[in-house]
């Protein structure tokens, strides 16, 4: 665009009426949108006793986007008004892009209704009904997809279900480690001090046993595989979603549930009760160590004490609960994954709402299953 | 009319570590010019274009903008040169989670002082250029990707820039819009007085806007011609190019 050769002077408007009864607009300075605002008093025009529009530029020493801003909104309504405009008189490449603006009309947008409280209630009901029916169907999409895998008929590629093993189970270990030590260590710390005032530091090795085998144990792992691998398979179905490589699978007559999503239902719910036998190992020397270090038990002592304590019931709730969540959180990562938009924002909401689905089904599924084993008694 | 150089490209070698793409490429876009980067798939067109708007540095030679090394200046100084030059990529690569007018403010609200008002009147303008007055509150995924890529290139000029990219403009658009686009991109070169580089391999583009172009060879990782493409057409410079602008050696029917 021109730029004048000295200090610049900011842009101005002057409107002159002729004899004729047109209206000659004279600019002058310059207009530009890292200047300084133009002075653009809005002038009531009375556009009845205008006959034409006309424009003069010879004070005109530079001008941009900000002057065709000003010049548009003034054809528009002059063109409203029914006064015929005259852009000649304008620097030609502003004139051509006046014209260009005012090719195409303007979009009509539907006039946003918003719908009565009743009735949003109603869509939100309906919204969700149609939601649970979706999900049930996805149930048994991979219900049907395991009918084909035990018949054999199922196209899985066993590598697939191999590299998830191997992201869902040794390379998890670090971070269940750390997490499943640092809670074995805290229940043990917050029964020390209680059982202390009894004399009974030595339950501590019952306290911290029970609590990781049974439940804790499981959780833990639960919830790093929601955050960790439930997420990253969210997120990675998601972004094929919108690349549109799961059309491509449908298209090809391979079906996405066998082909993306049994391998990491399956791969995931295998690791799961493992993680869970590790994290329960290192829960328990969490515990090992403070009862050693503060409350001065044998380690033989507290080997043999949480040995007397955890039975192999507490084992097998702990294993039913791990392998519980490790197909809640699978399923939850893939469903939403799969159900993902076609925008990067919905990768983003697929990946957040895999993890809140699999947080709040690992804890409702744990109260469903923890009131079971009490009516059970086991 | 020899207008003075805008970009100046002297002896540039394009690498990906030890594979390199094209080596040796010199050549001059001259103001006003509507030059077209043009060659086979794999040949390194959009790696040239990612070297002039400052995504790549080179792995050897200059980019000139007027006489300003690019690659040689400090860091603000580059900033204020990719300031006054607009992109659209290949899909638009609008912004998602914005609607169509947050996409076109942002380069406004980042680089200018203007205050509110003023930014949403730039932007209906803008968006108006491109025939999508009134789509202000629209998201990219709720138009279509002929109306994404023009949005693209409203918010590719929302700062008046003096160079303008694109890459593979008609690419995914019928030939209707193809060509409505390729009108776009003369009208805004003429009105806006700015200078086009387009990335394209196609043909009916490169004939219809094209005031200069030069070709990158994928065998001999160097450009193999340079000058107006009619021109090409007309004295092939060799049997590559004369085949690539007649898709493989096919009766031309070249509107020129």
């Amino acid at each position: 665009m021109t730029s004048p050769a000295q200090a610049p002077v900011t842009g101005s408007v002057r409107f002159e009426t002729a004899d004729d009864g047109s209206l000659r607009v004279c600019l002058g300075g310059t207009w530009d949108i890292q200047g300084a605002k133009p002075e653009t008093a809005p002038s009531r025009i009375a556009w009845d006793t205008v006959r034409e529009l006309h424009f003069d530029t010879v004070g005109l020493a530079g001008w941009d986007s900000r002057l065709l801003v000003f010049l548009d909104a003034l054809c528009r309504e002059a063109r409203a008004a029914g006064v015929p405009v005259v852009l000649a008189g304008l620097p030609p490449g502003a004139a051509r892009l006046l014209a260009l603006a005012a090719a195409v009309p303007e979009h009509e947008q539907d006039p946003l209704h918003r719908p009565h409280h009743l009735a949003r209630l109603g869509q939100w009901a309906v919204g969700l009904n149609r939601a649970t029916q979706d999900m049930v169907g996805f149930v048994g999409e991979i219900t049907l997809g395991l009918v084909r895998l035990a018949t054999g008929r199922a196209q899985i590629r066993w590598r697939d279900v191999g590299a998830v093993v191997v992201s869902a189970g040794p390379d998890a270990f670090p971070i269940v480690t750390l997490i499943s030590f640092l809670v074995g260590l805290i229940l043990a710390f917050v029964g020390a001090i209680q059982l202390r005032m009894f004399g009974a530091e030595i339950f501590v090795a019952d306290l911290v046993g029970i609590g990781i085998v049974r439940e804790m144990g499981a959780i833990m792992v639960g919830v790093v595989m929601a955050g960790r691998t439930g997420a990253a398979f969210a997120a990675q179905l998601g972004t094929m979603q919108v690349n549109e490589e799961i059309d491509a699978f449908q298209t090809m007559g391979v079906s996405p549930v066998d082909f993306l999503v049994l391998p990491r239902m399956l791969g995931l719910t295998l690791m799961m009760p493992f993680l869970c036998i590790y994290a329960n190992l290192m829960g328990n020397l969490g515990g090992l160590l403070v009862g050693v270090t503060m409350l001065d038990l044998g380690a033989m002592q507290y080997y043999i004490e949480t040995q007397a304590a955890v039975g192999v019931n507490d084992l097998a709730v702990g294993l039913t609960l791990s392998f519980v969540y490790g197909i809640l959180v699978s399923f939850s990562g893939c469903y939403r994954g799969i159900r993902c938009g076609r925008s990067s924002a919905d990768v983003g909401k697929a990946t957040t709402s895999s993890v809140v689905t699999s947080v709040v089904m690992l804890v409702i599924s744990t109260a469903i299953i923890t009131v079971l084993c009490d009516i059970l008694g086991v | 009319m020899p207008a003075e150089a805008h970009i100046t490209v002297e002896n540039l070698t394009m690498a990906y570590g030890g594979m390199v793409v094209q080596r040796d490429l010199d050549f001059v876009i001259r103001r006003g010019d509507i030059f077209v980067v043009m060659g086979g798939s794999g040949c390194g067109k959009s790696t040239l274009l990612r070297h002039l708007i400052g995504l790549r540095a080179p792995r050897s030679g200059r980019i000139l903008y007027g006489d300003v090394s690019f690659w040689d200046a400090p860091e603000p100084t580059r900033d204020q040169l990719l300031r006054r030059t607009g992109v659209l990529y290949q899909g638009g690569a609008l912004w998602t989670s914005m609607s169509l007018a947050e996409n076109v403010a942002l380069p406004l609200r980042e680089h200018t002082r203007l205050g509110e008002r003023e930014i949403r009147e730039i932007v209906s303008f803008k968006l108006a250029l491109v025939g999508l007055r009134g789509f202000e509150d629209f998201y990219p995924s709720e138009i279509s990707g002929g109306m994404r890529k023009r949005a693209g290139l409203a918010r590719a000029i929302a700062l008046d820039p003096e160079i303008l990219f694109f890459d593979e403009p008609s690419a995914g658009l019928d030939p209707i819009s193809a060509r409505r686009l390729d009108e776009l991109i003369l009208e805004l070169r003429d009105s806006l007085g700015a200078t086009v580089v387009v990335v394209t391999h196609e043909l009916a583009s490169i004939f219809a806007i094209g005031s200069n172009a030069v070709f990158l060879d994928a065998a001999s990782k160097t450009m193999t011609a340079y000058g107006p493409p009619a021109e090409l057409l007309a004295h092939p410079p060799n049997p590559q190019v004369l085949d690539f602008l007649t898709r493989g050696g096919q009766t031309a029917s070249a509107p020129a």
